[in-house]
């Protein structure tokens, strides 16, 4: 029998308003082995926290319980309390009497009696609490980073410049992402390569960053710490080593046919290719769909012009293991595809258009060397249409919930730019709502207006219509002056809805990292936690976790990068004590449990047992504890009940079970 | 009408008018639009104010085609013209027909004063 304490926190009123904290107290005084109990109005400030450490000490307590708000926010705060003041820290349970109880009662009566019977499972649970000791793990000092857009390439920078080895995983041949694609940047304008080229530069020549481009991740093991991560390098079909990023293949390639990817396929490139002329490595790949010696075995140019001898046909995919301490998502986003939306015309006319196309058509280096055309005839636009929220804010089958943030400015941004450029041009921006908080945003947007005379109309578009004449129809609301509006006009871009990448959800799933219905990955608390994910070790960085501009971007990859280094700057971790085991006398060896393990932390081995005087040998499970993380699925699905977690054993929970039910 | 008839409207058409958020892509769409008093993107502002007098004595009522483009393109699911289409059937719930009308007789009641698209309405209405 311990000796218990009871701690009641009232929470202010967050508590105390709803469940009568005097009458628990003086309930559970009556329940077994409990030798005190008090309240408190904030058990997790400093007074609260001594309060307990006191009545530790004075009365001699083996366990204790606080009843307060949920484990997840202070179950850390009184458990190191209770270790300063002698007590084992896995003798400290919480009963959560607030997001369980109080938040979700308006009876007193109610409220109190249930916050009785949570107080009486913890007392019952802590009877049979034992003294766990964490274990302790190293720290391997390299972090890895998947996606080398600008989100990725910040997060490298600032780990490498804190001292510590760091690998970027980029999927397509180039580091750099969306922002390479952009022209020039909200909300000063300043031209996106400008500002991405050196940071591109910065991070390929650092001694401690090691790009892997045209590379996967292929899987992941191992936990915080301790990440073993198996990597795919795509054949390039061209050596690293030996290309010196001349440029003559791609010049004398005869498939000049596919669709660059770059340029949103509004042009086409060589099937040896470079993404774009600032690409980093600027090392070429061959891509197999359309390189004619890899269809027909004819042509071999490449190989023939290259003065280096870099080309190699032979080339296979590669797969290495690295190890990590930590792992930063940064994989970014991607436009929505707009097949539902047929009401816009996107898919039969080339002069809809989305408004990452138009970044491509008003760049220097883009399909249309950046004279603003038409991409049907060529002729100059005189009459431009933007719509914005196009596939966000959609609570229907076919877009997106969210706002995707970033439309209204970059649209505010054309808009300008093309009246800037070319003031004959009409530009005409259809909006539900402006919404540019930020510095020096709003001022950015009413510059659209004000002096660059953009014409703003409130009210979403109904059809886009091609007409015989080359020109498109365009109908929409005027709802501040009541109008439809029927206008005719040679352009319209869309303000796409953005998403997460494609990819995401396979990694979040190797990462067993959360992740939302809308595919974004979720933060350990939106709030306090923004850049760490749920699962230890893995943290977030760019658009991956929500819609946001390139300023906001670099400041949460700035503020991952802390958190790794935070991490890194450990030489060890200690592990959590609540693991499984198993018992071997009762394992009979099934499996089940194996193959429940999200985490692979079961394994199986012979070992002699001694059942009832019989000795033979079995196999049995045994768990390996630095990779367990103590989620139970196995003590669940163990037909045998051999399979037991420490800290949650099935006695623990049968136990509070019987007490919730007296 | 009155409250309680904004009431039955949004039990009849199952629209829950809150959803709206005013984009105006419902009016922006409809092809009836010239020949409303009250537009697609106010019938959803009149129930959500209680107002169906307005809604019943409105030359709307019978100028909606019942095409549905409002919603097959409102982003937020709120489908307008299903306010108007339950509006339509209040009115003619009111002059105390209600009884009457099932799909076989609807033939029979054809006759040239009959609206068209109250019609379509209906039938739309009793196919489910
Ligand atoms: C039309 C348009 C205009 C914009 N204009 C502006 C502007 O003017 N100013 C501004 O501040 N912001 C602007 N933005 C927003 C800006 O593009 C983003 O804020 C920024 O690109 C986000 O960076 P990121 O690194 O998070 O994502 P991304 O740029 O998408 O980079 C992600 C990288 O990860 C890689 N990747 C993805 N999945 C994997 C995987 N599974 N494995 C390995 N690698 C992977 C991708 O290939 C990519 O290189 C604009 C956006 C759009 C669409
Ligand atoms: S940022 Fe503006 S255009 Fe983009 S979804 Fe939000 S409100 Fe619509
Ligand atoms: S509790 Fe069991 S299933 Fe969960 S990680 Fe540990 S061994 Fe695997
Ligand atoms: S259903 Fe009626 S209101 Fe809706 S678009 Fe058609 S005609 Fe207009
Ligand atoms: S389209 Fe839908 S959300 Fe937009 S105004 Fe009409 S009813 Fe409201």
């Amino acid at each position: 029998m311990q000796r218990i304490g009871v701690f009641v926190c009232h929470c202010g009123s967050n508590i105390a308003a709803t469940v009568d904290v005097k009458r628990v107290v003086e309930t559970v005084k009556k329940e077994q082995g409990v030798v005190h109990a008090e309240d408190y109005p904030y058990m997790c400030s400093e007074a609260g926290q001594a309060l307990i450490a006191a009545a530790i000490k004075e009365k001699n307590l083996g366990g204790i319980v606080v009843c307060s708000c949920s484990p997840r926010m202070h179950e850390a705060t009184f458990r190191k309390a209770a270790e300063r003041a002698g007590l084992n820290p896995y003798m400290v349970e919480i009963a959560n009497i607030r997001e369980h109880c109080s938040w979700i009662h308006k009876d007193m009566e109610e409220a109190t009696e249930k916050a009785v019977i949570l107080a009486r499972a913890a007392i019952a649970k802590v009877h049979l609490n034992s003294h766990l000791q964490p274990g302790e793990s190293l720290v391997t000092k390299r972090a890895l980073v998947i996606g080398g857009g600008i989100a990725g390439i910040q997060t490298a920078l600032d780990i490498a410049e804190a001292g510590y080895e760091v690998d970027i995983v980029e999927k397509t041949p180039s580091i750099g992402g969306r922002m390479s694609q952009l022209d020039k940047t909200f909300p000063t304008l300043d031209c996106s390569a400008c500002i991405l080229t050196p940071k591109m530069v910065d991070a390929a020549a650092h001694e401690k960053i090691n790009l892997y481009t045209y590379s996967e991740v292929e899987s992941v093991s191992g936990f915080v710490g301790n990440f073993s991560v198996d990597i795919r390098k795509k054949a390039r079909f061209v050596d690293m080593n030996k290309c010196t990023g001349c440029g003559l293949c791609q010049e004398k390639c005869p498939s000049k046919k596919a669709k660059s990817e770059f340029n949103r396929g509004l042009n086409t490139r060589s099937a040896i290719y470079t993404p774009f002329a600032q690409a980093i490595p600027n090392v070429p790949v061959i891509d197999t769909e359309s390189c004619v010696k890899m269809k027909t075995g004819k042509c071999g140019l490449c190989e023939k012009v290259c003065q280096a001898g870099a080309i190699d046909y032979s080339q296979k995919d590669e797969i290495i293991t690295e190890k990590y301490g930590a792992i930063v998502v940064a994989t970014g986003f991607d436009t929505i595809n707009l097949d539902q939306y047929g009401e816009y015309a996107y898919n039969e006319s080339p002069d809809v258009i989305t408004s990452l196309e138009l970044e491509r058509v008003m760049n220097a280096a883009g399909p249309t060397k950046g004279h603003l055309e038409r991409l049907s005839d060529g002729k100059a636009p005189k009459e431009i249409v933007f719509i914005q929220c196009v596939g966000s804010r959609c609570d229907d089958h076919r877009g997106k919930p969210y706002c995707s943030k970033i439309c209204c400015m970059y649209t505010a941004k054309h808009a300008m730019l093309i009246r800037d450029k070319y003031p004959d041009v009409n530009v005409t921006v259809f909006y539900i709502d402006v919404r540019t908080p930020g510095k020096n945003f709003d001022e950015f947007y009413r510059r659209a207006v004000e002096e660059y005379g953009v014409n703003y109309i409130k009210g979403q578009v109904g059809k886009v219509v091609p007409q015989p004449d080359g020109s498109l129809l365009v109908q929409g609301s005027d709802l501040l002056d009541g109008k439809q509006i029927k206008m005719r006009a040679d352009m319209v871009v869309l303000a796409t809805a953005i998403e997460p990448e494609a990819g995401v959800r396979k990694i979040a799933t190797m990462l067993t990292a959360s992740i939302d219905t809308n595919n974004f990955l979720t933060e350990a608390h939106p709030k306090l936690r923004p850049v760490e994910s749920p699962t230890a070790g893995v943290f977030l960085s760019g658009v991956c976790q929500g819609p946001k501009d390139i300023p906001e971007t670099v400041s949460q990859a700035g503020a991952a990068a802390v958190k790794v280094i935070g991490l890194l700057a450990k030489d060890k971790l200690l592990t959590n004590p609540c693991t499984a085991e198993s018992d071997t006398l009762l394992c009979n060896g099934c499996s089940v449990c194996q193959n429940v393990c999200p985490y692979g932390a079961i394994g199986y081995e012979d070992k002699e047992v001694n059942d009832h005087g019989i000795r033979e040998t079995r196999r049995v499970a045994v768990v390996n504890s630095a990779l367990c993380q103590g989620c139970g699925a196995c003590t669940v699905a163990c037909p045998s009940g051999a399979m037991d977690l420490k800290g949650f054993s099935n006695r623990q929970i049968l136990a509070e079970v019987d007490a919730i039910c007296r | 009408m009155s409250k309680h008839d904004a009431e039955m409207i949004r039990e009849i058409s199952g629209v829950n008018p809150l959803k709206c958020m005013k984009c105006g892509k419902c009016s922006a769409t409809c092809p009836a639009y010239d020949e409303m008093d009250i537009k697609p993107h106010q019938f959803v502002s009149y129930v959500l104010r209680g107002d169906i007098e307005a809604l019943a004595d409105s030359k709307s009522l019978w100028k909606c085609l019942s095409c549905f483009a409002c919603i097959e393109r409102c982003p937020r699911n709120v489908e307008p013209a299903k306010l108007i289409d339950a509006a339509r059937q209040a009115v003619i719930r009111q002059r105390g027909n209600e009884a009457d009308l099932s799909p076989d007789e609807i033939p029979a009641l054809l006759d040239e004063k009959t609206p068209q698209q109250l019609l379509v309405s209906a039938f739309r209405r009793y196919r489910r």
